[in-house]
């Protein structure tokens, strides 16, 4: 099973274009002619739980929201809700861009939205170990020291800074950035880079994103992904402001 | 010479005559517009406005992904271009503010905006024409009290001739009458009421009839079934007993549909759960009832055969069968009949059998949740397969649930599926 890795940060729907991606999608669809979703079935019997309710996710985000087969479809388990309902929010109102979850979302209401966020933000279950780094230790060090000590010489913060010391996350609704893949994370640098991705004003990310050189952004994402996560990884308290950035989506 | 000269004068005088005849058309029905001071709204009537704006799903339309309620800017596909929802909120610019009650009667009974200029029958004033003065008043006191919101208009983006006024006052000339709804001597006030709501402010015509190569509904009053245009979704007949009439189904059925979205008899998914859940929840129950009982009594349209299409491959259908077993079984069952209050039956299911197909492969694609309405907050959801299943394997379970347990419908196709793919856009 090969996926072409996205090696620019870019966007992935602008890097591939339409035609690229529905290439892509049947070459997907043919070396996994059995999901998670479809392991699934037959073995349980249906229960009138908020799970059952939400097994739609499961589609793309794997059982659990262990996540998807692919780098693309991250995992839901045990991010914090606020993140959680803020990109549900943000699929159904227009801030995110990706059709099909936008139509799933369009019919629900705020509420269930946060009992959904709730329900996936309470699973706790087990990371898959890290991938090996496909990068030179060069750029490791570089990508681990620009996400734990940022960049004082360029007003770069660190990534820990708000995103937690562990890199687990903190409440309400700062997400945990280990236990994802590199694609995963090099696609939502370049859509916050390109505009394609967007939180609450005033975006934070965004201006964190815009700062970072190509060859910076792709050393984070590389230390990042290579990082086991610690066991019990949970989000921790809410953190202190950084001086200088405005987060609307993480008051 | 001469006889050049006269057949040039004749032709002159044939379009002079033919373009005063549209002018003509285009301004029956309209009462010279008053100017006067606007008397202050009551808190009842802006009330009994809201509720109509509901009924009329005014925000469906008028209000943006992530923007402001009614201030606009939403872009409505047509197969002519795009056009672009107005601000309704009361900005002396950009909105209503500058508007009087008598010109909001002519937009919406006439299709004319305050400038006079022809509107586009995006926004569906071949319905609300039936409105009556009374509840178009009540509409702009409610509109009037929004929270100005400064948003500016867009611009359309049709294509030539369509965007043109010319063109328009052709169309409105072949397609358009204004008339309020004239209630039936021979049926009940509830009847009429119901009447009222469906042809009128409900605009179900809007899709639930056929449209014509204009994009006219051949008899906006028939709801005789029709293809969203743009949206490849279609709005089955309400006259047609193989498709969504419901004069066999028990009226508390109906009204159930409407105010909840789920029914032991249906469940609302795609552009009927927009419609549930911003309009129809919020009515009342007498209104509802209304409707339920005008729609009951839609007089039932002639059985029309199915063009005869070769069965399919017994291979293609135990793929399909196969295919079901993964993917389906565990929520629709082993005899297709889903689990109640939480996944619709698939047997017996005029949704699964009826002739047009694209719903079908709207909902397998891309799945969905029906409404989070008062009555059924937590709905249950279908996964989309537009990942997971290709063009072949959409067609082949399809198939088989349509030639599954009793059902006998025509199966669903490769091309039948490839066509759509391009409307569910990851």
């Amino acid at each position: 099973m090969s996926f072409p890795r996205l090696s620019v940060p870019m966007g992935w729907p602008a890097l591939m274009g339409w035609s690229a991606w529905k290439c892509w999608c049947r070459a997907g669809l043919l070396s996994f002619a059995v999901l998670p979703w479809a392991a699934a079935a037959a073995a349980t019997a249906f229960e009138n739980t908020i799970a059952q309710r939400v097994m739609a996710c499961a589609a793309c985000h794997g059982k659990e929201g262990r996540a998807g087969p692919d780098g693309y479809y991250p995992r839901l388990a045990g991010k914090p809700a606020g993140y959680l309902v803020q990109q549900m929010l943000a699929f159904r109102d227009g801030r995110r861009h990706y059709g099909v979850m936008a139509r799933l979302l369009e019919p629900l209401s705020d509420a269930y939205l946060m009992e959904i966020a709730q329900y996936y933000a309470g699973l706790d279950l087990p990371y898959p170990a890290p991938r090996g780094a496909r990068v030179a230790p060069v750029t490791l060090q570089r990508g681990r020291q620009l996400a734990t000590l940022g960049d004082a010489t360029r007003g770069l913060p660190a990534c820990a800074q708000c995103h937690s010391a562990a890199l687990t996350g903190a409440t309400p609704g700062t997400p945990g950035l280990l236990g994802l893949p590199q694609d995963y994370l090099n696609a939502q640098l370049g859509a916050w880079r390109n505009g394609q991705r967007r939180a609450q004003a005033p975006d934070c990310m965004a201006q964190v994103a815009r700062q970072l050189e190509p060859d910076d952004l792709v050393a984070i994402t590389a230390w990042l992904a290579s990082q086991p996560v610690p066991a019990n990884a949970k989000p921790g308290p809410p953190l202190p402001p950084v001086t200088g950035l405005a987060c609307g989506s993480a008051p | 010479m001469k006889h050049a000269w006269i057949a040039a004068a004749a032709l002159a005088a044939v379009l002079a005559g033919a373009a005063a005849l549209v002018g003509v058309l285009n301004l029956r029905g309209e009462d010279p517009v008053m100017e006067g001071p606007a008397a202050p709204a009551s808190a009842a009537l802006v009330e009994r406005g809201a509720y109509l704006a509901r009924a009329g799903n005014c925000m469906g339309c008028h209000t943006a992904s992530g923007g402001a309620a009614y201030a606009g800017g939403r872009g409505i596909d047509t197969p002519f271009g795009v056009v672009f929802s107005s601000n309704l909120t009361p900005d002396a610019t950009t909105g209503l503010g500058s508007w009087s009650a008598a010109q909001f009667w002519r937009a919406l009974h006439n299709g004319r905006s305050k400038d006079g200029r022809l509107l586009y029958p995006a926004f569906p004033y071949p319905s609300y024409t039936q409105v009556t003065r009374a509840d178009a008043d009540a509409l702009f006191a409610f509109l009037r009290s929004l929270p100005v919101q400064p948003r500016r208009n867009d611009a359309h983006a049709l294509r030539w001739p369509y965007s043109s006024q010319a063109a328009l006052a052709v169309w409105r000339a072949l397609y358009f009458t204004p008339a309020v709804y004239q209630p039936d001597p021979a049926q009940s006030a509830q009847w009429n009421r119901g009447a009222y709501l469906v042809r009128g402010l409900g605009h179900c015509a809007a899709c639930h009839s056929p449209r014509n190569a204009l994009g006219a509904t051949n008899d906006a009053l028939d709801l005789a079934g029709g293809l969203i245009p743009m949206q490849n979704w279609y709005a089955p007949s309400l006259a047609s007993a193989a498709e969504a009439s419901v004069a066999a189904w028990p009226a508390r059925d109906v009204v159930e549909l409407l105010k909840t979205g789920v029914s032991p008899r249906g469940t609302v998914l795609g552009p009927m759960a927009q419609v549930v859940l911003h309009s129809t929840q919020h009515l009342g129950e007498a209104d509802l009832t209304a409707m339920a009982v005008f729609l009951q009594s839609i007089p039932a349209a002639p059985v029309t055969n199915a063009p005869v299409r070769a069965a399919a491959d017994v291979r293609f259908l135990a793929q399909g069968a196969k295919l079901y077993e993964n993917h389906c079984l565990q929520c629709h069952g082993a005899g297709g009949e889903g689990v109640a209050g939480a996944y619709p039956p698939l047997a017996g299911n005029r949704a699964v059998t009826m002739d047009a197909t694209v719903n079908l492969v709207q909902v397998v694609l891309g799945g969905g949740f029906p409404p989070a309405t008062a009555g059924n907050p937590r709905p249950f959801g279908m996964p989309p397969y537009v990942l997971t299943l290709g063009d072949a394997d959409v067609a082949a379970v399809l198939s088989h649930i349509r030639a599954s347990w009793g059902n006998q419908a025509a199966p669903v196709s490769e091309l039948d599926v490839s066509r759509q793919r391009g409307s569910i856009r990851p």
